[in-house]
């Protein structure tokens, strides 16, 4: 029982501890802001402990002790009260002036997060969904603006300004490894600078309850080298590809035949809805309803037969298609590269 | 009555509020396709539909979270286009107590899948069944035609009128005939 009691607790230390890498951590930071805040966390974490520490010494030390015996329990004895006054009063002392050097700690640490966007060239803008991302690329050219969803490419080393705003709840926005949480407001904007300083995939994850599918609102910062970046940016402009084979062709008509049209946009095509992802270049992502299944031609298919079975609650409806039907529509979204 | 009965009773009662929230998202197949003959025609006597009244009507009529769901898909779907927030517009007001083609949930779900003559678009194939019922329910709930206890308390934006469930039947405006 112990040893199993003893197993137990040290799985779960490591599992903990596995917490700390990774792709989605505040204490593995990869940007300016997050290397600042896993700073401040560290530290004041440390000083705490530290603090801690001394203060059960403090206590413990009198318990343990043997009492000294005095011959007059009740006489008065100035100087040891004297002795007291001055033990609190540095008490007093240390504690004003360590909340005081720990709140300047955390205000230098504010106004380095405030500078990193200062000089972003970059600005997207970040519409919270129950319960997906809207991702748009602002550009003073308007065929430029770019609409995706769920998956945010920047450059890497370069600063990047983010709009956040939603459309119907209060929703956050997280990517634990690059800045930390703001949240997304109907009706207001709020700015969030982030930078990254290496290429790398970085998840993020709604933090505000915002219903019933907020545990599987993910998102994904994509960082990759100026170059790639562009690349990347010039070809979500295009609009998608014809068809390539007769099913995918088939996929193309029923999409816009049934109700899929009336919600989602590809570009290119009569499709035009706005309230749900833009699929025109739905198969570049990696990831399929904001993070809940990798894309694949099975996972497409899984969700587009059901997406109330794998995302109860979702707003995307059931929609009732035959075997062959939904193979088409798969084949042609597989298309959407 | 004894403690005991007494707190039965009270957790029967609770569970009966459940109802009002029941969520089912699937397809209800099992209550039918929904396809019930359509009247083409404007002219129905008395302005009702003399035919049995749909299986699915009763599970979403009452129903909240289906309530809500209309709501959202009347402005996705934009029927506010034409219907201004139910005010009327190029199509007739949803929120008076005039039907051009009936009242009942079934005759309102039929407008919407298959149109009508002078300029509703039918939206057959474009909307799933089950939306089109939520859709049936939430526009009767614009002239009071749905009980307040589900009917939307609240819009995400400016309110163009009083949230549904605190509107009156238009027929009667709140007052007994
Ligand atoms: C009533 C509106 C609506 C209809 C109709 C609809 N969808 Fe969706 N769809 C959504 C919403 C909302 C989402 C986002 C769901 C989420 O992540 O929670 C979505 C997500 C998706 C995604 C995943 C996109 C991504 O990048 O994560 C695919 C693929 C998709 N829909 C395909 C279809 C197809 C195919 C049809 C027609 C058979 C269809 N949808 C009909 C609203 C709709
Ligand atoms: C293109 C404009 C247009 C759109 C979009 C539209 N409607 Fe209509 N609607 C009309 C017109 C016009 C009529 C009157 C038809 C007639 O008199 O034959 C009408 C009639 C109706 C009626 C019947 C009213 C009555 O008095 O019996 C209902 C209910 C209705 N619409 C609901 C909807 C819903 C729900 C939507 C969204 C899914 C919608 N409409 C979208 C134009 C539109
Ligand atoms: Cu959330």
């Amino acid at each position: 029982m112990k040893r199993l009691a003893s197993t137990g607790f040290g799985t779960a230390c490591v599992l903990f501890l596995q917490g700390c890498s990774g792709w989605q951590s505040a204490l593995d930071p990869k940007g300016p802001a997050a290397s600042e805040l896993a700073w401040l966390i560290w530290f004041f974490t440390a000083l705490c402990a530290v603090i801690w520490v001394l203060v059960m010494i403090a206590l413990a030390a009198p318990l343990l002790m043997r009492p000294r015996t005095r011959s007059e329990p009740l006489a008065l004895d100035a100087g040891a009260d004297h002795r007291k006054l001055r033990v609190i009063v540095i008490a007093v002392g240390l504690t004003a002036a360590i909340v005081v050097g720990l709140t300047l700690l955390s205000f230098f640490a504010n106004r380095t997060l405030a500078a990193i966007g200062s000089d972003a060239a970059l600005t997207i803008r970040v519409t919270g969904h129950q319960w997906w991302w809207e991702v748009r690329y602002e550009d003073a050219t308007p065929s430029r603006i770019l609409t995706t969803a769920n998956e945010i490419h920047i450059p890497a080393g370069e600063p990047v300004r983010l709009l956040l705003t939603s459309t119907d709840v209060i929703h956050s926005f997280w990517i634990p490894s690059l800045a930390g949480k703001l949240d997304l407001i109907p009706g207001h904007i709020n700015v969030l600078d982030i930078r990254a300083d290496k290429p790398g995939v970085y998840r993020g994850q709604c933090a505000e309850f915002c219903g019933a599918q907020h545990a599987n609102m993910g998102t994904f910062i994509i960082a990759e080298p100026r170059a790639k970046f562009d690349a990347w940016w010039n070809d979500q402009l295009q609009p998608a590809g014809p068809p390539t084979n007769g099913e995918a062709k088939n996929g193309a008509d029923l999409f816009l035949k049934r109700p899929c049209v009336m919600c989602h946009r590809i570009g290119g095509t009569p499709a035009g809805g706005t309230v749900a992802p833009d699929l025109t270049h739905v198969a570049s992502r990696q990831t399929i309803a904001a993070g809940t299944l990798m894309m694949s031609r099975g996972n497409l298919a899984a969700w587009i037969a059901d997406p109330q079975g794998v995302k109860p609650g979702s707003h995307m409806p059931v929609v009732e298609l035959n075997g062959d039907e939904l193979n088409a529509i798969v084949a042609y979204l597989e298309g959407l590269k | 009555m004894r403690p005991g009965t007494a707190m039965l009773l009270f957790a029967l009662l609770t569970l009966a509020a459940c109802q009002r929230e029941e969520r089912d998202t699937r397809p209800q197949n099992s209550l039918g396709s929904g396809e019930q003959p359509t009247p083409v025609t404007t002219l129905e006597p008395g302005g009702q539909r003399a035919s049995a009244s749909d299986n699915k009507a009763a599970s979403f009529e009452a129903n909240a979270f289906h309530l809500s769901e209309g709501k959202r898909l009347f402005s996705w779907f934009n029927c506010s286009g034409c219907h201004a927030n139910g005010g009327g517009g190029m199509g007739p007001a949803l929120m008076d107590q005039k039907w051009l083609y009936g009242s009942s949930i079934e005759s309102i779900h039929a407008t919407i899948r298959d149109g009508r003559p002078k300029g509703m678009p039918s939206f057959r194939d474009k909307i799933p069944d089950d939306q089109i019922w939520e859709l049936a329910a939430f526009v009767r709930s614009l002239s009071g035609n749905a009980p307040s206890s589900a009917a939307p308390q609240r819009n995400d934006d400016m309110m163009p009128h009083p949230s549904e469930n605190r509107l009156p039947d238009a027929a009667t405006l709140g007052k007994s005939p």
